[in-house]
């Protein structure tokens, strides 16, 4: 395919040291692969020494990236020196700063992830199976076959909201706060999601509360399996202060939201492009179990993760400087075909599906990657139930965003069997 | 070639033999024995090799060192006990000719 890109500059000839892969409208336009695939020819761990981001090393190859998110000694998340992506997280006067373990080093991290880890654990997982499965099906039943309609809006999110809501047994009518919750979350004023910060803080203030509401009804009421009932019965979270269960929490609902929601639409995107892998899927929907693995790879809906190294470190025979910013390029490495064999290809029964990078890897490790990936089976156990084909039929929209690999438009045709 | 029996959350008790020098992970996945995951490719990076040592074996097979990466990762597995340990980090040796291990539920 002659690159979009190599109308504004030519990826093969372009020096080096000009190269700067954190570029949002490279992400946009989707050629930032091929950025990728030029460093990880020529220059793996590749130094961008001017950017808007300040300097940054990429590091863009399978092996070096393993080394260095398993490296957490040496390569901090802390969320005062930086943070954990190439988008420096700083305090804003007036903003209501929440703590989340996923920007913490250790001791800190560990306690915290240990104490709410089991809410997300498999076992737990099954008890909401049943419940997921059909709200699930109830949702995809409502869709008109045969016209065009926007799947990111009427199935991903719809989907993924759900979902949240059911895990939190969150009042069902309400459902659309946890949406915009997260939204709030993560947003700042240049994302036109809020409009300042003053009124980021008020969102989230009212979210405190409302779940403080929560906590107050289940903490006197034992049995429940949902996550509020389980942090506010378990000894290891029932005496959180208030602000640290909050950001935990909201660390579940962002964590789950857009990166659940954009593995949805990138499934039916990568079978559209892959008719293929959709014909062996139809004949054998045995594949999903290894399919949903593929697809997390494929889509990698978090393109990086960032740390800032503690001491001086040598990666991939380069030598990084204490407090150097690392970003891990895992949606570089996850196409790396010295460790993923036919990288480039969507193949949806892979002898080792979940050899891949888009959970990271280490004490970080995606703590809700079983939810994940039971949630995205489920959908696609309930459409293959439903539709013969989930029909692309125009171009995808993708976010203007180099961290989130987030599609915010696709349009489809629904075929019944 | 050692032997080792893996025995599942339900009891069921499998044994295979590996070469020496592999490790417990790629013994039970080179042997199609179910339950363990290895999703990092036995690098010690993802605790979906979680077992429990057989009491009788644990002081052979010995516990991870305080602040090893093993140990650091094997506290957010679930249900772990006092002899968990991650499958990809046991070599297989003559002295664990024999070894027991019990694989949990799920891997997380
Ligand atoms: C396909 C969907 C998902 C992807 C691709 C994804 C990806 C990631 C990545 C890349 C990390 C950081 C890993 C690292 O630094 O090494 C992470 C951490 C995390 N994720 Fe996910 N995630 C997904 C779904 C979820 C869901 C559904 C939840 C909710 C339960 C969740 C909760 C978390 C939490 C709590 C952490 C922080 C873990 C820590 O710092 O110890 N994620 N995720
Ligand atoms: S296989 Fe990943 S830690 Fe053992």
């Amino acid at each position: 395919m002659a690159t979009a890109a190599a109308q504004f500059e030519n990826i093969d000839t372009i020096p080096l040291d000009e190269i700067n892969v954190a570029n949002p409208y490279l992400f946009q336009n989707d050629t930032v692969g091929e950025y990728f695939a030029r460093l990880r020819r020529e220059d793996p761990v590749h130094f961008c020494r001017e950017s808007r981001f300040g300097p940054y090393w990429s590091v863009t190859k399978f092996n070096d990236i393993i080394a260095v998110d398993t490296n957490h000694k040496v390569f901090s998340s802390e969320a005062k020196l930086g943070g954990i992506a190439v988008q420096d997280m700083h305090g804003v006067e007036g903003a209501l700063e929440l703590e989340m373990f996923i920007a913490m080093d250790q001791p800190k991290h560990d306690q915290q992830r240990k104490a709410v880890s089991p809410v997300v654990a498999p076992s737990n997982l099954l008890l909401l199976e049943p419940i997921i499965r059909e709200r699930a099906g109830a949702i995809l039943d409502e869709l008109p076959v045969g016209e065009e309609i926007d799947w990111v809006k009427l199935v991903s999110v719809e989907l993924t909201t759900m979902t949240l809501a059911t895990i939190f047994d969150f009042p069902w009518e309400e459902r659309a706060k946890l949406t915009r919750w997260s939204d709030v979350t993560t947003a700042s004023p240049e994302t036109g999601i809020v409009e300042s910060f003053e009124q980021r803080r008020e969102e989230l203030i009212q979210c405190a509360m409302y779940f403080k509401g929560l906590w107050d009804q289940r903490v006197n009421n034992p049995g429940g399996n949902d996550l509020i009932s389980m942090m506010a019965h378990s000894p290891a979270t029932r005496d959180m202060p208030f602000l640290e269960f909050l950001g935990n929490l909201l660390l579940l609902i962002v964590g789950g939201n857009d990166t659940t929601r954009n593995s949805i639409s990138g499934g039916v995107m990568a079978l559209n492009q892959n008719p293929e892998e959709y014909r062996k899927l139809r004949e054998n929907p045995a594949l999903v179990s290894s399919m949903i693995p593929e697809i997390i790879r494929w889509q990698t809906p978090l393109t990086h993760m960032r740390r800032t190294a503690l001491e001086d470190a040598i990666i991939g025979g380069k030598q990084i400087l204490k407090g150097d910013k690392v970003v891990m390029w895992y949606l570089s490495g996850n196409r790396d075909d010295t460790v993923i064999d036919r990288a480039d290809e969507f193949i949806i029964d892979r002898e080792n599906p979940r050899h891949h990078l888009s959970f990271g890897f280490g004490i970080h490790r995606c703590m809700g990657n079983r939810l994940a990936e039971l949630q995205l089976r489920i959908v696609w156990e309930e459409i293959l139930k439903r539709f013969s084909f989930v029909e692309m039929v125009g171009e995808p929209e993708r976010l203007l965003s180099n961290l989130v690999r987030g599609i915010t438009r696709l349009p489809v045709k629904l075929h019944a069997h | 070639m050692i032997k080792v029996t893996f025995v599942s959350a339900d009891g069921v008790r499998r044994t295979v033999e590996a070469d020496e020098g592999l490790s417990a992970r790629e013994a039970a996945l080179f042997n199609s024995v179910p339950g363990i995951d290895g999703d990092c490719g036995g690098v010690c990076a993802c605790a979906t090799c979680h077992v429990h040592v057989d009491d009788a074996w644990i002081e052979r097979v010995g516990l991870p060192e305080e602040g090893s990466m093993e140990s650091d990762l094997i506290q957010f597995a679930e249900g772990t006990t006092a002899t968990s340990r991650l499958a990809c980090q046991i070599p297989m040796a003559t002295e664990l000719d024999g070894l027991i291990l019990h694989l949990p539920e799920l891997q997380h």
